[in-house]
């Protein structure tokens, strides 16, 4: 007579983080595991919490905007875009066009830089080194164009309320023009190497997918939500800036696993590419700032806005309001990051425990601006 | 396996590019001529004292409260030789604090202040902490490089 023995298991929690070197940041989750498979996750965060939103209630609107660079870290030209975007709306003042471009082709340059870098964390993640080298290499061409734009390679502080800081130095623009073919070709030699790599298409297709609809409930936005196979970008649904003028399309993936977040964000690479073109094409001579009264202590009228654009990791929204006076009342920043880490716990439901690392990776998060 | 393949015919090309690296403390790449290290007072060549007046306008915009500042009444203007009436007392820069953010230059209104290219300033207290006489100092050495090409010039690979 053989009686059936089944064995008593009790789930097992694995934390991963804050001191992880695969979180990419201070990021700690709890898994709970059965066997090798995921059952829960809870994401801890608030390890990089430095109340970005309070200190701006103290400052001037001028210098809020070195908070905002420290925000989202690798998209620093983003983040200052759009604050600065909503402070224009409540001072009524618009940036010459000069201006506008300069902000277009600096941000979508920056939009490369983080692509470039979620490349090479990713191909990390996967467990591959080289693919890091190479997007570094690409990497840092930029930045040093950014150096010789702002004086600082990370921490900006170059967009101002009505334009610039300084005009762009001289021989910038022909500067990009020489290093946009070449940073295609880079683009594309990383493409080569791991958009077909059989290992690493094993680690990443059908990993950690959500439906559109599950996406658009947790509020993800970016290539998170694009990659589900829905075409929304701020830059086409709610067009600001010159945006509107520019060509450029909206890739989306098809099943919103790992692998086509990724390849999202290769294909965004090249249409930044393409809209800087373009404004190259387009940038006059001209002002780079439109003079505002008392500048840099500016004062802004009382009233409220909320500006939100196309971050490279999503939907970067600003909620500001003033109360008049010289410094602003209360600054809300609606984070694209903390919105799609909230869909970790999803995606990693039933997953195998190496590949949460992956998923996290394609998550593409920046930990200064989860917590702020 | 050719998705593999390709990626090693891939490397197999960069191998033999010109390498990007540079080797850090033996050769350095040129700073950017907008380069942002960490502020220093300009001298006033043409009355023989800083520009700074002592007013701490930077003082109090600093988003790190990484300075000091005091005033004194200016001896020079009693002796007549100058027409500013307060001159800087003291300024130190804890350095070990400053961001390089720009923001004393931008709100000075005597334009006392600049960004200098000094940036490997790494050491202990109080050597981190410069006064008056070494800021100064760091502005003068900035003065004095600026229009001198690099000591060593770049690769020309980026």
């Amino acid at each position: 007579m053989i009686t059936e023995r089944r064995l008593d298991t009790v789930d097992m929690h694995i934390n991963v983080g804050p001191q992880h070197p695969a979180t990419h940041g201070v990021f700690r989750m709890v898994l709970r595991v059965d066997g090798e498979r995921i059952v829960d996750c809870v994401p801890y965060i608030g390890y990089l919490h430095r109340g970005f939103e309070k200190l701006a209630e103290n400052e001037e609107f001028q210098e809020v905007i070195i908070h905002l660079d420290r925000t989202d870290y690798i998209a620093q030209f983003n983040n200052e875009f759009c604050y600065l975007m909503a402070v224009e709306k409540l001072l009524g003042v618009k940036p010459p066009e000069r201006a506008e471009y300069a902000r277009i082709i600096l941000a979508e340059l920056n939009r490369i830089v983080s692509h470039l870098m979620f490349y090479g964390a990713f191909g990390g993640d996967a467990g591959a080194i080289t693919p890091f080298l190479y997007a570094f290499r690409e990497r840092e061409r930029l930045q040093r164009l950014f150096e010789s734009v702002s004086g600082a390679r990370l921490m900006h502080f170059y967009f101002r309320a009505g334009g610039l800081k300084e005009d762009l130095p001289e021989g910038f623009l022909e500067e990009v023009r020489r290093i946009l073919p070449v940073l295609k070709q880079g683009i594309d030699e990383c493409d080569t190497l791991l958009t077909e790599n059989e290992v690493f298409l094993s680690r990443t297709v059908g990993i950690g997918a959500i439906s559109a609809q599950e996406a658009i409930d947790y509020g993800c936005t970016g290539p998170i939500l694009r990659a589900c196979g829905v075409r929304e970008d701020v830059r086409r649904s709610d067009p600001y800036s010159l945006y509107p003028t520019l060509d450029f399309d909206v890739p989306v993936g098809k099943k919103g696993d790992t692998f086509d977040r990724y390849l999202v964000r290769v294909q965004e690479m090249r249409e930044s590419i393409r809209i800087v073109e373009q404004c190259l094409d387009r940038i006059p001579e001209g002002p780079f700032r439109t003079p505002i009264p008392r500048y840099p202590h500016y004062r802004v009228d009382p009233g409220e806005v909320y500006v939100h654009t196309e971050n490279p990791r999503g939907d970067y929204g600003i909620y500001l309001i003033s109360r008049g006076g010289v410094q602003p009342f209360r600054v809300k920043l609606r984070s694209p990051c903390f919105c799609n880490l909230m869909a970790l716990p999803a995606m990693l439901r039933d997953a195998y425990v190496a590949d949460a690392v992956m998923v996290l990776g394609s998550l593409d998060i920046v930990l200064g601006e989860v917590d702020r | 396996m050719i998705g593999v393949l390709k990626g090693l015919v891939q490397t197999w090309k960069t191998h033999w590019r010109k390498p990007v690296t540079v080797q850090y403390p033996d050769e350095r790449l040129p700073l950017q001529p907008r380069y942002m290290g960490f502020p220093g007072l300009i001298w006033d060549q043409a009355i023989g004292e800083p520009f700074c007046t002592g007013c701490q306008v930077c003082m109090r915009y600093c988003p790190t409260q990484c300075m000091y500042v005091t005033m004194q009444d200016n001896p020079k203007q009693a002796a007549g030789e100058s027409k500013r009436r307060k001159i800087v007392e003291t300024f130190t820069i804890d350095i070990s604090r400053c961001i390089s953010c720009a923001i004393c230059v931008e709100v000075c209104n005597f334009d006392a202040i600049e960004m200098t290219h000094a940036h490997e300033r790494a050491g202990y207290y109080p050597d981190v902490v410069p006064d008056l006489p070494q800021l100064l100092k760091m502005s003068e050495d900035f003065r004095a490089q600026r229009g001198q090409k690099p000591a060593r010039e770049t690769r020309d690979v980026l």
